[in-house]
């Protein structure tokens, strides 16, 4: 038997995985061990299984992901510190047949930006906001987000944080859930191969919404950031799991559409 | 002919913005120009036009929605006043950072902080100095009368798409809330999406197409020699509008003595000052720029070689002043004569500074 | 011809409107137009005042300090505004609730009983109506065919049926104005 040269083996029958054609060539700028290039991919394969590259319009934040425009062959905007719902809206509504998302952090969503995040769901706006919620500023360099974890330290919260001086972790996507502009608000993770694809399918779900009217489709990713945390991949998906999971446990909160205004009847005014 | 109305200036704005093919207004309530969006929303363009109208959380969300809209080469404008006006300055920033086109009405009044809601033009420097962060200038309108409230919407969007640049419609509590007899725009369509694509293709994020590269509406850069490249692209357009968009208008200027330089509704005043002083046996002239952004610097170069003195009259502690200084510099005397906090000078006041200031003085 | 006016009195007493009147019908005779209002906290306050200018040539100035005619329908717009009318300028007044009446010897003074008129026709809405028929017959800048124009345009459709009401008010001012001195 001839010995297996390596022209037999890469043959097309042969391919059982590929970088999506969305993404570009562009190498990735994140930490190794860092949950956004998962989440990047995953967005990529959506568009690309749904053949939307051209209807597809991002919006990218100030946080780590401030670049992803540098990583997904699609248009993009890159928004303002917290204002990346009020774009996506702006966009929105000229260009109605368009899909368009955002894509922010946990200090961009939740903090500086909570009054758009807030009110762009509220409106039930037709489009999909992906959350990353690490519990920590990673781009600056590791300060304390308003979802850092009681107890945990960080560069602005030294000796853990302190609910008597910096309050409580945000839980925002129970807030956002309870809008009644929220199709579909779901948490997800990106840490295990069957995470991954949980994920993959909430994505999906939320792009093939906001062409349904249905209101806005939000999902949050638990995600690590081992560097502003300072420990090993490995053990940020532990310290994940351990910690993160049982604050903000992993499912869907709301899946079906925006409320009917017959809901709200009882607040309707009278003739 | 146009169809002649009764209107305020207010409500001009809103139905100049349906009648010019504006695609979207995001806009705040704030007094004194609450009426641009209910006049808007009770015409309910969405129904005849198309045209979006969205009451937005805050004027920070407002400028926003319009960085949005913008980005997709559509015509978006927001109004607001001094306050607001501060807020919005963020989002001003970064879409002259990201080239991207739209209008911004300001109808100011009495600052600083929440001030008054009398009008003001204390925002002259915040108009024209760019106003938020960086360096960056914006196209500045400054509209006297309720016609102009008119034909400056449609002129801001031209010019605004012709450099990529967001413009300003710099107006005050007199012009928003008055009436004057108005010949309204006739209506140009909105943009189809193939006009979009036709005229804002080459720029505007409308989907990414295999035949281009991907749209990206940014104002970040990370390398420093590169932002200063992109800086200088910017400041060549500039240039390009100091060279051919300055508008100003002079009044009874030919045989002047003295002129005053006045914007807004303080000129409106001033030119009823300018006629007493005739009729007491000065030689008095107006000069009214109407792009306070470019300035019209030239020609006030020009005036000072010959005329004896300049009054600038603002509604705010001197502003404007300080651009006719640097155009005069130092040929004829200069002043300035203004009411603060959202008091309007009456044209006797205005006769009397010219007395004692210039022609005195 | 260029007339100054200042229209002034209580929020309420459709100060603004007639005004508005006043301008419409102004345009409706190719007459250049302008209609400033005081607006903000002081209307609240309860005065409210509008300055109208009608004019054959381009209006300079929407905001003055001195005014051919001065409309004051209350004590304080009265005590406000009898000093800034020109000298041989005109001043209609309603006397109702005035305590002081205007004491200038270098103007034309009319009054206009127009709170109690309206009062008695039972119709108080027609009360600025009334004041502006007094005014017109006095100082006739605009015909009477160009106001009912007016009204036309500056009430909404729907309001339309009050038109005839509307004009009544103007005939009772035309009849009633009093001359002071």
């Amino acid at each position: 038997m001839a010995e297996l040269q390596i022209q037999d083996i890469i043959k097309p029958e042969n391919k059982v995985y590929g970088k999506s054609k969305i993404m570009t060539d562009t190498p990735l700028h994140y930490c190794y061990g860092c949950s956004h290039g998962v989440v990047h991919k995953l967005v990529a394969e959506v568009i690309e299984e749904l053949d939307i590259q051209e209807e597809t319009v991002g919006v990218a934040p100030v946080g780590c992901s401030v670049m992803m425009y540098n990583y997904l062959d699609i248009d993009w905007m890159e928004a303002a510190h917290g204002r990346a719902p009020a774009v996506a809206t702006g966009y929105k509504r000229v260009n109605p047949k368009k899909y368009v998302f955002s894509y922010q952090g946990d200090g961009d969503l939740a903090a500086i930006g909570t009054a758009e995040t807030m009110h762009a769901v509220n409106r039930g706006e037709n489009i999909v906001m992906i959350f990353i919620n690490n519990a920590i500023y990673g781009m600056t360099g590791g300060q304390m987000a308003p979802t850092t974890m009681i107890g945990q330290a960080t560069s602005t919260s030294p000796y853990g944080r302190n609910v008597d001086i910096n309050g409580y972790p945000l839980k925002i996507t129970e807030l956002v859930a309870h809008l009644p502009g929220a199709a579909y608000v779901t948490r997800q993770s990106v840490h295990t191969p069957a995470n991954v694809r949980k994920c993959k399918k909430a994505i999906k779900k939320a792009f093939e919404n906001s062409k349904k009217n249905i209101g806005t489709s939000f999902i949050e990713v638990v995600s690590t950031c081992n560097s502003g945390w300072k420990i090993d991949p490995v053990a940020a998906n532990k310290w994940m799991e351990e910690n993160m999971f049982p604050f903000y446990p992993l499912g869907d909160i709301k899946d079906g559409q925006r409320d009917s205004d017959e809901k709200y009847s009882v607040q309707k005014l009278k003739k | 002919m146009g169809e002649l109305r009764l209107m305020k200036g207010n409500e001009v704005i809103a139905e100049a913005a349906i009648r010019c093919g504006c695609d979207a207004y995001f806009g705040y309530p704030i007094t004194p120009q609450s009426e641009v969006m209910e006049t808007l929303m009770a015409r309910m363009p969405w129904e005849e036009t198309g045209m979006v109208v969205l009451q937005a959380e805050s004027e920070v969300a407002a400028i926003n929605m319009m960085y949005g809209g913008a980005s997709a080469g559509r015509k978006v404008m927001t109004s607001s006043s001094s306050p607001g006006i501060s807020l919005m300055s963020e989002g001003i920033s970064y879409m002259a950072g990201a080239e991207l086109p739209g209008v911004v009405v300001n109808v100011q009044r009495g600052g600083p902080g929440l001030g008054t809601i009398q009008p003001s033009q204390a925002d002259y420097f915040q108009a024209t100095k760019g106003g938020g962060h960086g360096d960056y200038n914006l196209i500045v309108l400054a509209p006297s009368s309720v016609q102009e409230m008119n034909d400056f919407v449609d002129l801001a969007f031209e010019l605004s798409f012709k450099y990529s640049n967001p413009a300003m419609i710099l107006t005050d509590g007199v012009i928003g809330q008055m009436m004057e007899k108005v010949e309204l725009s006739d209506f140009k369509p909105r943009w189809t999406d193939e006009q979009v694509e036709q005229f804002n293709g080459s720029w505007a994020a409308t989907g990414k197409k295999p035949n281009r590269e991907r749209a990206i509406k940014t104002s970040l850069e990370l390398v420093a020699e590169k932002q200063e490249k992109i800086n200088e692209g910017f400041q060549a357009k500039y240039k390009k509008m100091q060279e051919e968009e300055v508008r100003y208008e002079t009044i009874k200027c030919e045989d002047a003595d003295y002129i005053i330089v006045a914007f807004g509704v303080s000129s409106r005043i001033s030119q009823k000052a300018v006629d007493v002083l005739r009729e007491q046996g000065h030689k008095a002239g107006l000069l009214r720029p109407i792009t306070l952004y470019p300035f019209p610097s030239e020609i006030i170069n020009q005036m000072a070689d010959h005329v004896k003195g300049f009054l600038s009259v603002e509604m705010n502690a001197g502003q404007m002043v300080e651009d006719i200084r640097l155009a005069v510099n130092g040929k004829t005397k200069v002043d300035h004569f203004g009411r603060m906090g959202g008091v309007i000078a009456t044209p006797g006041e205005v006769v009397d500074a010219m007395l004692t200031k210039i022609i005195g003085g | 011809m260029t007339e100054e006016i200042i229209i002034a009195g209580f929020g309420g007493q459709g100060v603004l409107s007639m005004g508005k009147i006043l301008a419409y019908s102004g345009i409706m005779q190719d007459q250049e137009v302008s209609w400033f209002p005081s607006y903000g906290p002081e209307m609240r306050g309860g005065t409210a005042n509008v300055t109208v200018i009608l004019s054959d040539e381009r209006i300079s100035s929407p905001v003055l300090n001195q005014f051919d005619t001065a409309i004051v329908l209350n004590q304080q717009s009265l005590d406000k505004f009898e000093s800034k009318v020109k000298p041989g300028g005109m001043l209609l007044y309603d006397p109702n609730g005035i305590v002081n009446p205007p004491s200038r010897t270098d103007l034309k003074i009319f009054k206009i009983d127009a709170t109690q008129l309206a009062a008695e026709k039972g119709q108080p809405k027609i009360f600025n109506m009334i004041v502006l028929g007094a005014f017109l017959k006095a100082r006739p800048l605009v015909k009477m065919g160009n106001v009912k124009r007016g009204l036309e345009k500056s009430l909404p459709e729907r309001h339309h049926k009050l038109i005839p009401i509307n004009l009544e008010g103007l005939e009772i001012g035309e009849k009633e104005i009093v001359e002071v001195k």
